[in-house]
């Protein structure tokens, strides 16, 4: 849960797989993420790594942290040193391109597209921007933000009336309180993703009556 | 009442007070703004400090080389000077082989305890470790070297910064190094006001120094530096409980390690750009 004041372990840690709270700590986080927003199983899966992440990526174990992410390892998880190996044996293919050339707003920015067997897919767009903490930017082609320190319910769905208000009936019902919403729309505004990010657990119910309603295409959650 | 702070003039008003040392304070603060208790916080720091014994540990029995192949085996290689050629006497040895064995296995891929980075990480366990074990003080002294530590690392976050491509070096190995010198003095058994002299000490014997990873890894000379920010720990501890000398108030000293990090060209600011980062035989060595 995302705290107001800069507590013990807020200094005294985290305790993190090393070298680098941004590159390492920070990629596993974004791969853990995608992972959770992904609702398939990922048989196939290619990271796209700009800027600073391009560069200096081997040295930091940014490649291995971004894998373990996937594997649903969490950044303090010493098994991300082995995460080619893991990998492997889970029948997960990894591949790296390295894009040095691509502007990109955040220097450590790195492309997740994720492919499952049935050939269902998604692209996410991670930032790690300090301190371990990171925010993701991109679903698909549509621009989104959200960080991961909420519990948080990802939407998507036709971009028609009633949708939002039917959400947070949905929520309200069960007495969640609600942190932040934010809803996001596709270029061609036929699709939007609705973003809430909630201050105590979503019950299962939310999410099922959520997913039933007709203009929703798909609920996923990032769960603490 | 409220036991949060948002400087040292604050932080020791409260130790005066209410009589208690910084570690006290600021166990009582987290208990208040967490809505935690103290069994949990402490069970916390034990892991913590456990963390941090492992990771001293690993990198002297089973050294690995580093992601980056840097670095490997060097705390091992301290760990095994022969005694008659360890000239810094037992609790400095143990801290720099502590602190360079952090690095190691932060820079293999190992766990550590980010305190307050995981470029300086490498600095509170040696200091914490070695006097714990040097001198044989009790489990609950140690604690209060932690609590201690994170309460100056606070001051440090909210105020300054803890960023080493914000404001260099100093402002990790610095902070760090401000930190242990403070929960040295407390575990000692020196006053509050003595423990943020030697944060400020510590500081300013660390002021200006520059972030210049080689190939822009935590490696080279960030696993030395680790082991310097340690002695220089140990020094200022010892010249604050001595009360030696003029230092300047640990808020004006916070200030003016991020305007000295901010004045740094970006190219000392973790850019690997500058400094021992482009030193020609250091950059040869990267390529082999």
């Amino acid at each position: 849960m995302p705290k107001n004041y800069i507590g013990i372990f807020d200094v005294m840690g985290p305790a993190m797989i090393g070298p680098s709270s941004s590159h390492t700590s920070g990629a596993a986080s974004i791969a853990w993420m995608a992972r959770q927003v992904f609702s398939a199983r990922p048989v196939k899966v290619n990271y796209t790594l700009y800027g600073s992440f391009a560069e200096t990526y081997k040295g930091h174990g940014t490649d291995r942290a971004l894998i373990g992410g996937m594997l649903g390892y969490r950044s303090n998880d010493a098994r991300i040193r082995n995460a080619y190996e893991d990998a492997k044996n889970e029948g997960l293919t990894v591949d790296f391109i390295i894009d040095k050339k691509t502007e990109v707003s955040h220097p450590n920015t790195v492309d997740i597209l994720m492919e499952s067997e049935d050939g269902k897919s998604l692209l996410i767009r991670g930032e790690s921007v300090g301190g371990g903490r990171v925010r993701i930017v991109r679903m698909n082609n549509i621009d989104v933000d959200f960080t991961g320190e909420f519990c948080t319910m990802i939407v998507s769905h036709l971009n028609k009336s009633g949708t939002i208000a039917y959400i947070t009936t949905c929520l309200a019902e069960q007495k969640v309180n609600i942190a932040n919403l934010r809803s996001f729309r596709e270029d061609d505004g036929k699709t939007a993703i609705t973003v809430v990010e909630t201050e105590g657990f979503i019950p299962d119910d939310v999410v099922e009556k959520v997913t039933q309603y007709e203009t929703v295409k798909d609920v996923d959650m990032i769960e603490l | 009442m409220s036991w949060d702070f948002k400087n040292t003039e604050g932080l020791l008003k409260l130790c005066s007070k209410h009589d208690l040392p910084i570690s006290e304070v600021m166990i009582r603060r987290e208990m208040q703004l967490g809505q935690v208790g103290r069994e949990y916080i402490l069970r916390h720091v034990d892991e913590s400090l456990r963390v941090m014994d492992v990771a001293v540990d690993k990198a002297v029995s089973d050294p690995v080389p580093s992601m980056g192949g840097l670095l490997g085996g060097e705390a091992k290689k301290v760990y095994e000077l022969d005694e008659s050629r360890a000239v810094c006497g037992p609790a400095i040895h143990k801290a720099i082989v502590a602190a360079l064995a952090v690095s190691e296995t932060n820079a293999s891929m190992g766990k550590i305890i980010a305190a307050p980075t995981a470029g300086s990480a490498g600095v509170l366990p040696a200091v914490l470790l070695s006097y714990f074990q040097e001198h044989n003080v009790s489990v609950e002294t140690i604690r209060s070297g932690f609590l201690n530590a994170s309460a100056i690392g606070y001051i440090l976050t909210r105020n300054g910064s803890v960023s080493g491509a914000e404001a260099g070096c100093q402002a990790e190995v610095g902070s760090a190094s401000a930190m242990a010198a403070s929960a040295l003095v407390e575990m000692i058994g020196g006053t509050p006001e003595q423990c943020c002299k030697a944060a400020s000490i510590a500081l300013s014997n660390l002021l200006g120094l520059v972030c210049d990873p080689v190939r822009g890894l935590v490696e080279v000379p960030c696993q030395t530096r680790n082991a310097i920010g340690a002695v220089g720990a140990y020094t200022a501890a010892e010249l604050a409980l001595a009360d030696a000398g003029i230092s300047i108030p640990l808020d004006e000293m916070t200030e003016i390690v991020t305007d000295v990090g901010h004045a740094l060209p970006s190219s000392l600011r973790e850019t690997g750009r500058g400094g021992c980062a482009v030193s020609p035989s250091l950059c040869e060595a990267c390529k082999k």
